[in-house]
């Protein structure tokens, strides 16, 4: 067992699963020689060679294209997309090939492919580096999205993405990628040494998908969270004095319908908590999905805190970012109310 | 005063529109022969004439003459002449089949049957096309049943796709066929991926990827010649050019500038302009281009000089926006009779011999409609319900499972 950060640990997954399955090569901007900029991919084309892991034209169509021809073939690639704000140009891509050809070929093609990408804001990247475009995924029927929060489970669920047979959108909260970022910025930045979960195993292990994690148990009021929001969740509740639950989702696609019904069943309140805009946010699909199954369990109306409806404005980073303080509001009305 | 120039919009026009005479003069046609076959590894820098010559070697007496003519097996040509037949009885036959209610939509390849079937024949059985919707005869060549087919035309139960997809976006991966899908374009990034892969696994097969001359406009079309070059991958991209796109003339796809084959010098490809309705030359073309694909030589652009005889689909009325008589004004002629003409002047096949095989095909065709009459036409029969919860995922989510518990199956 290794201390690991965000970017170690994908690292070493993604390190694994070439030196496992010769089927599995990774490509894209800057990954190959340089190692990403993020340094995701540092070291493996040294170490694994230059056509398991090599850089990309500048061209996210053609890079999810490819992969997915290199799919039908039978290989396993995994992709980086340099910023997820950069994903739109595949998106054709991603909607009408990747999630439709296992069903519209009647399972004689499918795309088994992997596309990570640093998401999320927090880092002063303005609009083109903070988006966090989760729901447009959601929305697409066939895709699969996951978000992990934390070292240990960013190995776990990457390399299970990368065994899974149907396309995964592997969102990577860049601003987890040092340390469990709480959203209270102008605090000393705390890094992942010493944390539970950069206990990091060296090689192969799983994180099942559509599997959430209570990351805090709770009697009064469930929190739904996924991604650099969780840490924001667990910091509100501690300050708040609220005895609330506290639910790591790690994938929206496949979606733990069942740990979330459990919960809201047991405490009778629900927040929701996302970084992305509210309006048609994946908080609008979850707080459907507790109205129709927990209706009679529920005590207040559920509450969503999110990102404003604003594009993600840079001077104003802490002014739209949904940091603490928003969600103890949030916390309390519910309790209240 | 100002003496500036006022600027003006240009606006491509086709040279005729209903009530004109058509005219294809804009269409440089070199003779047959004329354009030269460089060596297989020649130097990409060295070919760049290609793209603007023709490759051409059936003549207007049916021989053939030049340097990509080669010696070829009659039982190869007579094979080609019937699956080109075959496949043109088929989709008579089914653009009838649209008009009586049958299926939804059709689609026909008239006059542009060379390209499909030749390149069909010619590559191994275990490369992989990605085709358009424009070449059934692929499928045809190779042996698909028609009976299986029209089940997918007709969406029935014992459609092979389960009832999924439109008429005529087949998929057939024994057959070297990739699912076609009604968005244009976007599968030919596909085939150089698949070529990537190929290459990556250090295996023999190769890919085709279609785009017809519209779409060249799709960005779909420069990333797959980007990733093509720079990975020099085992691929042939195959434009073809059948002249319209819907009511659209390929002029409003940029052809009034340049080939589309001289797209490929700017990407340090090969280019060929090839006569697309010339069974021999697309058969030589194509082998060409396989051969340096096989080689490691990389990708080469070949477009496919050909014309689109009927209307786009079944919802389009050609004379609308073009003369009716255009089609028998095309230049370069019928492929089913230029190959069949040749076939004659070698002493291989008669006049005789075609109408007896063409009412024997016509006869086949028959045959496998009434079997997939029946099993029934669209709304008389389709696949289990259940099938359209299945295949979204490998394994189904609950979501899916909830769902089609509330449809009640």
């Amino acid at each position: 067992m290794a201390q690991m950060n965000m970017i170690q640990a994908l690292n070493s997954a993604l390190d694994a699963v070439l030196a496992d399955d010769p089927k599995t090569l990774i490509f894209g901007e800057d990954v190959g020689y340089f190692g990403g900029v993020f340094r995701v991919t540092d070291g493996l084309q040294a170490k694994h060679g230059l056509t398991r892991c090599f850089d990309a034209p500048i061209s996210e169509g053609g890079i999810i294209a490819t992969a997915i021809g290199m799919g039908a073939y039978g290989l396993r690639p995994v992709v980086e997309i340099q910023f997820a704000d950069y994903i739109l140009p595949a998106f054709d891509q991603l909607v009408s090939e990747a999630a439709r050809l296992r069903y519209r070929s009647n399972g004689e093609f499918w795309a088994p492919i992997t596309v990570r990408s640093p998401y999320g804001g927090g880092i002063f990247g303005g609009q083109t580096h903070s988006q966090s475009p989760e729901a447009i995924f959601a929305h697409i029927t066939g895709l699969k999205t996951v978000i992990p929060s934390n070292p240990y489970d960013a190995k776990g669920l990457l390399i299970a993405s990368i065994l899974e047979d149907d396309p995964v959108i592997f969102l990577e909260p860049k601003r987890l990628y040092n340390g469990p970022f709480d959203g209270h910025h102008d605090r000393k930045l705390r890094t992942w040494a010493g944390h539970a979960s950069a206990e990091v195993p060296e090689g192969l292990y799983t994180v099942p998908l559509g599997k959430a994690a209570i990351v805090r148990e709770g009697a009064d009021v469930t929190l739904l969270a996924y991604g650099t929001m969780v840490h924001v969740g667990l910091a509100a509740i501690e300050e708040s004095g609220i005895d609330a639950e506290l639910i790591d989702l790690r994938s929206i696609v496949p979606l733990d319908i069942d740990a979330i019904t459990a919960s809201v069943t047991k405490t009778g309140r629900c927040v929701i908590l996302h970084e992305a805009s509210r309006f048609g946010g994946f908080g609008g699909e979850l707080s459907a999905l507790v109205q129709e199954r927990c209706f009679y369990c529920l005590k207040n109306p559920i509450e969503r805190v999110a990102g404003w409806d604003t594009p993600y404005p840079h001077a104003f980073e802490w002014d739209y970012f949904p940091g603490p303080a928003r969600v103890i509001a949030a916390l309390r009305r519910t309790m209240e109310a | 005063m100002d003496d500036r120039v006022e600027l003006s919009l240009h606006i491509p026009e086709p040279f005729a529109r209903p009530g004109e005479t058509p005219t294809f003069d804009h269409v440089d046609i070199p003779a047959a022969g004329a354009t030269r076959r460089p060596a297989v590894d020649a130097a990409e820098v060295d070919m760049r004439d290609l793209p603007y010559g023709m490759v051409r070697v059936l003549d207007a007496d049916g021989r053939a003459v030049g340097p990509w003519a080669s010696q070829m097996d009659p039982e190869f040509l007579r094979r080609g002449l019937r699956a080109m037949v075959q496949t043109r009885v088929f989709e008579d036959r089914m653009f009838r089949a649209h008009r009586q209610g049958k299926t939804s939509f059709f689609m026909k390849s008239t006059g542009e049957e060379a390209i499909g079937v030749a390149q069909s024949m010619t590559l191994a059985a275990d490369d992989m096309c990605f085709p358009t919707y424009r070449v059934q005869g692929w499928l045809i060549a190779r042996g698909y049943p028609i009976v299986d087919m029209i089940n997918q035309i007709y969406s029935n139960a014992s459609d092979p796709l389960k009832g999924r997809q439109l008429p005529i976006l087949y998929s057939a991966r024994e057959y070297g066929f990739y699912s076609l899908s009604g968005n244009v374009g976007s599968r030919f990034g596909h085939a150089v991926g698949w070529a990537m892969a190929s290459a990556y696994m250090k295996d023999h097969r190769i890919a085709l990827g279609y785009i017809g001359e519209g779409t060249t406009a799709e960005g779909d079309f420069h990333e797959a010649l980007t990733f093509a070059a720079v990975y020099r991958a085992p691929v042939i991209l195959a434009v073809t050019n059948n002249q319209w796109a819907i009511s659209t003339f390929s002029g409003i796809a940029g052809a009034e500038q340049t080939t589309f084959a001289a797209r490929a010098i700017g990407y340090g490809l090969p280019g060929l302009r090839v006569d697309g309705n010339d069974f021999l030359a697309v058969v030589a073309a194509t082998e060409w281009a396989a051969t340096r694909a096989r080689t490691n030589l990389g990708a080469t652009l070949i477009e496919f000089v050909t014309y689109r005889v009927s209307g786009h689909s079944t919802s389009d009325d050609p004379t609308k926006y073009r003369p009716s008589d255009e089609p028998v004004h095309w230049p370069l002629g019928d492929p089913v009779e230029r190959l069949k003409q040749h076939l004659i002047a070698l002493g291989e096949w008669s006049d005789e011999r075609h109408e007896q095989m063409q009412a024997e095909l016509t006869e086949a065709v028959r045959t496998a409609q009434r079997e997939a009459d029946a099993v029934g036409a669209l709304g008389q029969s389709k696949p289990s319900a259940r099938e359209m919860f299945e295949g979204v995922f490998k394994e189904p989510d609950w979501r899916v499972i909830e769902q089609r518990r509330e449809f009640g199956i």
